[in-house]
């Protein structure tokens, strides 16, 4: 019934030549994600910026939620920045309430979250 | 526009995770055809799934013989949907999530279910059978949100 999680991992140079981390996660983001999602997370963790996709994700629950905010708290222990994009305009306003904007830039886009880093 | 006031649509899942979606689906239809704007479907999508994850996880307890039921009833201005399993209920409501806290790990990640279903619909009451035989969490989405 739930739609597997899949994540690639692709990195890309920003116009200034920073090299970023980018996590693009396919699917549902729910209980079942915690491998795909934090899996991924722990390959990137410690080295530069951090941007997770989910432009290609329809259904977040509050599990799914809490797989972020993991990755967020571990992020923030080293210092390494995290900015989110793709949500839709309902999934934006549900990380909103929750808080994680305060964490992490909720950006409409790739090239916004790549200029806000 | 099918007429829909006075409708009652029911649905039991499996406790399952997962056939959460299948209420979320069934509640966007019947919104969709109450006239409810997308926005507002989706929050009600959200808000039934938290509720649903909540009596399949903690109601009935991932137990697969029991089953949640929802019901989905239509009126003229909202909808109204609730959420039934055979567990205790809520004893008291769990303190608001801190995103500061979670960040610092003073505070479990998940648990915001509860919240976010208070903060996606118009009414939310978890409610506990008197003679202790199941609780169901009730839902109202009001059609006239988007003109107040």
């Amino acid at each position: 019934m739930q739609t597997d999680t899949r994540t690639t991992i692709e990195h890309i140079s920003s116009p200034n030549g920073v090299s970023i981390a980018v996590l693009r996660f396919t699917g549902d983001i729910s209980t079942a994600s915690k491998e795909p999602v934090l899996g991924a997370w722990q390959t990137v963790s410690g080295a530069g910026p951090v941007l997770l996709d989910f432009s290609k994700v329809e259904y977040i629950n509050s599990s799914g939620i809490g797989l972020i905010i993991t990755i967020l708290m571990e992020a923030g222990k080293i210092g390494q920045k995290v900015a989110i994009f793709g949500l839709t305009p309902h999934f934006q306003k549900v990380f909103t309430l929750v808080g994680i904007g305060k964490y992490a830039g909720l950006h409409k886009d790739e090239p916004t979250a790549v200029a806000a880093l | 526009m099918v007429e829909t006031t006075g409708t009652c649509v029911e649905v039991r899942l499996p406790s399952r995770l997962g056939f959460e979606k299948v209420a979320m689906g069934t509640a966007a239809s019947v919104a969709q055809l109450m006239g409810f704007p997308p926005e507002r479907i989706e929050d009600l999508k959200t808000a039934v799934a938290e509720a649903c994850i909540n009596a399949i996880e903690h109601g009935n307890q991932l137990n697969e013989k029991l089953s949640v039921g929802v019901i989905l009833s239509a009126s003229a201005d909202e909808l109204e949907v609730k959420v039934m399993d055979n567990g205790a209920g809520v004893s008291k409501p769990p303190p608001t999530p801190d995103i500061d806290r979670k960040i610092h790990g003073e505070e479990d990640p998940r648990g915001m279910g509860m919240f976010l279903i208070h903060a996606l619909v118009d009414e939310a009451e978890w409610v506990r059978d008197s003679k202790g035989k199941g609780s169901y969490v009730r839902l109202v989405i009001r059609l006239d949100k988007e003109g107040e």
